[in-house]
């Protein structure tokens, strides 16, 4: 073997190595060590950055231990618009999703306890075509918004999404009137609901079921909006700042109770839970 | 000024070939009279020849005709004695979006519509009928006003979406319209939603969460607009035809989707050739809804709302 490409082999070993060791910091680029990273709950302990993590994740740091039993997990994706595109057929997306991910659909929905309390919980998961919402996604946010209101429990939904599923087409819009259909009847039945909004959180789900919460929490930094910042900046003609949609700017024209750090999380969701009285 | 669309030319040419026999003929009998008729027949077939046969793509054109009525139009022929009432109370009045107390037949409801204009001028006005925050929220303030008199609501929506603009994101477009929809969720009249032109997703569906969901059928309804999904997944622009075909947003799509109850039929040529007759067919299918609809309870009512928006969408499991 060549010298050169002898020391090119080496060399993208020991990239390699580098790379599942240690991590950059998307916002201050700094160079984190992996472990540091995850267990400091994906944040980065320089600068405060809010990573993405899995639903998985997300349940494993919210809810007490041992008591989350999941809910509605074999419903996913259908094809009903028989959906091809520029780079081939939505089915065929899917499946690379389900396989990258071994997640049915873009939320993961059940039942558990937070510091003892009883509550529904569903939370998004980004990696699963972005988080978009499919009609499998509108199904399963409704069902645990159906247990919360056949049980009378608190419903706590995490989203993590870029908004609708263009691959379903209609059916996609109209899983926000679908979720908010079940969110009223919670309200209704004066039962707890609180939105809990992460990086990001837009489109379709920003306008349904992720704004109407009685206690809308989002983490730091996490990209909150409507329309997206291209579309935006080609309507109006004028470059945005870098803090428009972000969480701190949500909160301040009003639309967010407040954010939390990850790694509060847990303690304010109990706390504000602990005002219900039922 | 008359615009026509490509593929409505052969008709336009049709057109001015009976405008010119008619000139010819002028007002007396002669021979040419049984040619002009045998034309006339000839157009309309051809009309609804081409009409009956439009691809997805064309539609979305003939949903965005420049004359095509919009709700203007529909308040003069479908409606009397149209009140408008403005302001949501909080911000502003958007001239995007309006309602108010009307008449249809001897019904009396609350009208609530995007406001698309003809010209221009009266576009720019109303910001091509996309609905800004206050928008939204007027629209809610008069749907829980029809609430309290116990009025049906009746919508029309055509918009190509809610405004992307940076003061709609200040003031909360999303809480806007997610409030909407989980109002209108359990709103205990009544509610008729009638796509007219083009149903621009969230911004379509923030006054459309209706127990009757009907459209024109020239009309579209989209989860997002052919151009803006033929950028991001075909990363061209110029796939919209491509796009338009997949996301299978046309009246017949969405019927056999089961996300709408009807098809209102427009005459040969589309709504602005005949913007009377198409009034007269949309007055008649919302009375037949009004009637139907309005002998349920109030809480059989919401219920059913529920029950029909809960069962939208195709999964496996």
């Amino acid at each position: 073997m060549p010298w050169f490409i002898k020391a090119k082999t080496e060399r993208d070993s020991r990239t390699k190595l580098a790379d599942e060791m240690w991590i950059k910091c998307q916002q201050c680029n700094a160079h984190v060590f992996k472990q540091d990273f995850i267990n400091n709950l994906s944040v980065c302990p320089k600068c405060n950055w809010h990573g993405k993590i899995t639903a998985y994740e997300r349940i494993g740091m919210t809810l007490d231990v041992g008591t989350f039993k999941e809910i509605n997990e074999n419903i996913r994706p259908d094809d009903p618009l028989s959906f091809v595109d520029g780079k081939g057929p939505y089915r065929e997306k899917v499946e690379q999703a389900r396989q990258k991910t071994g997640l049915n659909e873009s939320v993961v929905t059940g039942l558990g306890k937070i510091n003892g309390t009883f509550i529904v919980v569903a939370v998004m998961d980004f990696r699963f075509l972005g988080g978009s919402l499919g009609s499998g996604t509108g199904e399963k946010i409704l069902l645990g918004a159906n247990y919360s209101y056949d049980h009378k429990l608190p419903y706590i939904v995490f989203s993590a999404s870029g908004g609708a599923r263009m691959h379903e087409g209609i059916l996609s819009l109209m899983q926000m009137a679908k979720t908010c259909a079940g969110i009223a009847r919670l309200n209704e039945r004066k039962i707890p609901y609180i939105s809990v909004l992460t990086d990001p959180t837009t489109g379709g789900v920003s306008a349904s079921f992720a704004m109407v919460g009685d206690v809308n929490i989002a983490e730091p930094g996490a990209l909150i909006g409507f329309a997206g910042r291209r579309v935006i900046e080609q309507t109006i003609k004028q470059k945005l700042p870098d803090s428009f949609q972000t969480a701190e700017f949500v909160l301040e024209h009003g639309f967010l109770d407040m954010i939390v750090n990850r790694g509060d999380l847990k303690k304010t969701l109990s706390y504000v839970l602990s005002f219900y009285n039922r | 000024m008359e615009r026509e669309l490509d593929f409505e030319r052969p008709i336009a040419d049709m057109e001015k070939a009976v405008q010119k026999l008619k000139n010819l003929t002028g007002d007396q009998k002669s021979d040419l009279s049984d040619q002009l008729d045998e034309l006339q027949k000839k157009l309309i077939e051809r009309k609804k020849e081409i009409y009956d046969n439009l691809t997805p793509w064309q539609t979305v054109q003939v949903a965005r005709h420049p004359q095509r009525p919009v709700v203007h139009d529909y308040i003069d022929l479908v409606f009397s004695d149209f009140i408008e009432l403005h302001g949501d109370r909080c911000f502003g009045d958007d001239r995007a979006l309006i309602g108010g107390f009307a008449l249809i037949g001897s019904e009396k409801v609350m009208l609530i519509g995007h406001a698309k204009g003809h010209s221009v001028e009266d576009n720019v006005n109303r910001n091509f009928g996309m609905a800004r925050p206050e928008g939204y929220r007027k629209a809610l303030r008069l749907m829980h006003l029809a609430e309290k008199y116990n009025l049906p609501v009746v919508t029309f929506i055509d918009t190509m979406g809610a405004y992307p603009g940076l003061d709609a994101e200040e003031r909360g477009q999303a809480e806007a319209i997610a409030r909407n929809l989980t109002e209108m969720a359990r709103l205990e009249v009544p509610i008729i939603a009638v796509v007219t032109g083009e149903g621009g997703s969230g911004g379509a569906l923030g006054i459309g969460v209706g127990d009757a969901i009907l459209m024109l059928s020239h009309s579209i309804y989209s989860v997002i607009s052919p151009e803006g999904c033929a950028s991001i997944l075909w990363r061209d622009a110029s796939y919209n035809a491509h796009a338009a075909e997949a996301l299978k947003l046309t009246s017949k799509s969405l019927l056999e989707l089961g996300v709408i109850d009807e098809i209102i039929a427009e005459p040969p040529g589309g709504a602005h050739a005949d913007p009377q007759r198409t009034a007269d067919e949309v007055k008649t299918v919302i009375l037949k809804y009004i009637k139907k609809i309005s002998s349920r309870s109030p809480s059989k009512l919401v219920s059913k709302r529920f029950e029909k928006f809960a069962a939208m969408g195709k999964f496996t499991s």
